[in-house]
């Protein structure tokens, strides 16, 4: 079975259409948003939680159960925010500039669902500083919102004061992590805070806020119109609806696509990205959920369900669904070890385990890279990501040990393999 | 974590600098920026005003623009903050220039999506061109710069000069760019792919076939 268009949430996915206010709305969005909102706060969260919508920015948190952790009043007069995480940086993932530059109008009308379901003021996107077009899409669709007295007072005639307002980045990875965010959107540095408290009680400005990645957020219209049970018909338990895969590497059409939650590699790969650079047989690996999840080896991938629970039997995460396709043309030592230096830069310098690690750890890959390393170096690597593991403020300093865990797991003949080869060349 | 260093703050610095203060246009904009924040938030928007004041650098000087310390200082007066913490915010994000750049930034990704489909090809194609890794060329056109994920993947690899994207390049298509911003002309952004639209299967989409001629509204199927 596969997803057809008529259940494709993203109809503008690739902007063959205009993106602007008319086109939106002549595509159904913003249709009788009024009446979405009428439905009350409770009966939102209730259709959102049905649906069994989980957070598409990785996590996976089942996004209806974040909202509900909201103060349903407020005692002491602070306002709630929603912030909308659009800072996408994750290597592999390019999904949420593709709705922000073609369909932003599903993210500001969703901004609006999701903010009045919580019972929010305002919302603020965070837009990553690179996505220069996309922010000045996305800020002109903003102002057309207004204008059409969308958003604002009285937003819909719903009676609803909502404003929704984009806030830009300017390089740091690490501001995808929601406190960091919320430390960026203050006017510092974006280094992650201590929880508890959680966002939900003092967040942005001490106020109670929920930060929701832009996928999350702009398909909740479309849900409240279809209703929760036909997101739900879509995907396996516990990992249901609809998901856009970013699919990049070494595929014969690299794209990105919304299909089915669960559809299979194979199928996601032969029906949408022409197959594997050279066949099936020419395959050697794929991160399977962005740069932060380990390696998962060809073999392993065949016929896998491509869901949350899925690749998580596998060691391995959908996370953004931003699958990374490695074919046997590719040195799998460096295509980790750049990983390793990514985040080496992006270490937003916080905690010890992860800045000083992250080096460490890049600088070893690197020595293994070229097999300038002894046998035993490679458990000590294993040894020191699991001690930067767990160690650290925010899971950017998992994030950094985990490729390098699965590349240990799943390559280290080949690691050994460089060593050996290395050691007589060296002794000349 | 990246290694950042502010310019020398000398007194050549601060006669070119010191005075320095955002035009009317940008002042407009700035104000606007800060209006987005509640009453007394106004450094949150410390990092829009530095984009802003980096942008009025890079016109007064036909570059992408910096933030020297005296034009750090004034955004922090501007905001009512202690300069050490606007130094912060500049020092920590990386699109703020804390040097002078040229005239177009080339800011190539080479993490592992775009290495995959052929960044070294287009590292090596730039420094062909003279172009050197940190550094600006002599004649203040072209600065080079290895970025980390732009999140481009679908459409790799990919470079980002200026304000522009310019993606699924081969080293011929790099060129054809890079010869056309020198001499003046604006090429086009996004794929430089023939036939492809953004980041559909290239050859067509898979997908959504109706949509590529004409808006259609799918909710009659429903």
């Amino acid at each position: 079975m596969s997803l057809a268009d008529k259940d494709r949430i993203f109809t503008n996915l690739y902007g063959f259409q205009p993106w602007n206010l008319d086109a939106a709305k002549a595509r159904g969005d913003w249709d009788n948003t009024k009446d979405i909102l009428a439905k009350g706060q409770d009966a939102i969260i209730d259709e959102i939680k049905a649906s069994g919508l989980r957070g598409r920015g990785g996590a996976g948190f089942p996004t209806g159960m974040k909202w509900s952790f909201m103060p349903k009043e407020s005692k002491d007069g602070r306002p709630s925010f929603l912030v909308i995480n659009a800072d996408e940086s994750e290597p592999g993932s390019c999904k949420d500039r593709e709705i922000i530059r073609h369909d932003p109008h599903k993210l500001i009308e969703g901004a609006l669902v999701a903010g009045f379901a919580m019972r929010a003021r305002a919302a603020y996107i965070y837009i990553r500083g690179e996505y220069i077009r996309e922010a000045e899409t996305l800020q002109a669709a903003i102002d057309e919102a207004y204008a059409a007295g969308l958003i604002g007072k009285n937003a819909c005639k719903s009676g609803y004061d909502f404003d929704v307002f984009m806030h830009r980045g300017a390089g740091a990875y690490i501001c995808g992590e929601e406190t960091a965010m919320i430390e960026s959107l203050e006017g510092k540095k974006g280094q992650p805070r201590l929880k508890p408290p959680f966002p939900a009680g003092a967040g942005l400005y001490g106020c109670p806020t929920t930060v929701n990645n832009v996928e999350s957020i702009a398909v909740a219209p479309t849900i409240m119109r279809r209703g929760a049970s036909w997101f739900s018909s879509f995907g396996r338990d516990n990992n249901k609806g609809t998901k856009l895969f970013q699919i990049s590497g070494h595929v014969e059409k690299p794209c990105v696509v919304e299909e089915e939650m669960g559809i299979t590699f194979d199928e996601l790969i032969e029906k949408h990205c022409g197959g594997i650079r050279g066949g099936w047989d020419n395959l050697l690996a794929v991160i399977p959920g962005g740069s932060s999840v380990p390696l998962v080896p060809a073999e392993q991938m065949r016929g896998v369900h491509m869901d949350f629970d899925g690749l998580k039997e596998l060691g391995s995460g959908l996370g953004t669904a931003a699958v990374i396709v490695m074919d046997k043309s590719t040195d799998i030592v460096r295509a980790i070890s750049r990983l390793s230096y990514f985040y080496k830069h992006e270490s937003c310098g916080q905690c010890t385990p992860c800045r000083e690690g992250t080096g460490w750890m890049w600088r070893m890959m690197e020595r293994l890279r070229t097999g300038d390393a002894a046998i035993e170096e490679i458990d000590m690597l294993q040894q020191v990501t699991k001690q930067v593991e767990g160690h650290t403020i925010c899971a950017l300093g998992d994030a950094a040990a985990w490729p390098i865990q699965g590349l240990i797991r799943h390559f280290r003949p080949e690691l050994e393999r460089r060593i050996a080869e290395r050691l007589p060349e060296a002794a000349e | 974590m990246a290694d950042r260093h502010l310019a020398p703050d000398t007194p050549e610095l601060r006669a070119r600098w010191g005075a320095f203060e955002f035009s009317p246009e940008w002042k407009a904009k700035a104000d606007k920026a800060i209006a987005k924040y509640p009453e007394g938030r106004q450094k949150s928007a410390v990092m829009a005003l530095l984009d802003f004041a980096q942008r009025q650098v890079g016109e007064e000087t036909e570059t992408q623009g910096w933030l020297p310390l005296p034009v750090m200082e004034y955004i922090a007066r501007y905001l009512d903050m202690p300069v050490i913490r606007v130094v912060e915010v500049a020092s920590f994000y990386f699109m703020y220039n804390l040097v002078p750049v040229g005239k177009f930034h080339v800011q190539v990704c080479g993490t592992t999506p775009c290495m995959l489909r052929g960044s070294d090809d287009i590292i090596a194609a730039c420094k062909k061109r003279g172009m050197k890794m940190g550094h600006t060329t002599d004649d203040g056109m072209w600065t080079l710069t290895e970025v980390e994920c732009m999140g481009n993947c679908a459409t790799a690899p990919m470079v980002q000069i200026n304000d522009g994207n310019y993606e699924d390049l081969t080293v011929e298509r790099l060129d054809a760019v890079l010869d056309a911003l020198a001499k003046g002309d604006t090429p086009k952004e996004g794929t430089q792919e023939p036939g492809r639209h953004t980041s559909e299967p290239s050859g067509g989409p898979s997908t959504l076939k109706e949509m590529v001629d004409a808006n259609h509204d799918y909710r009659s199927e429903w």
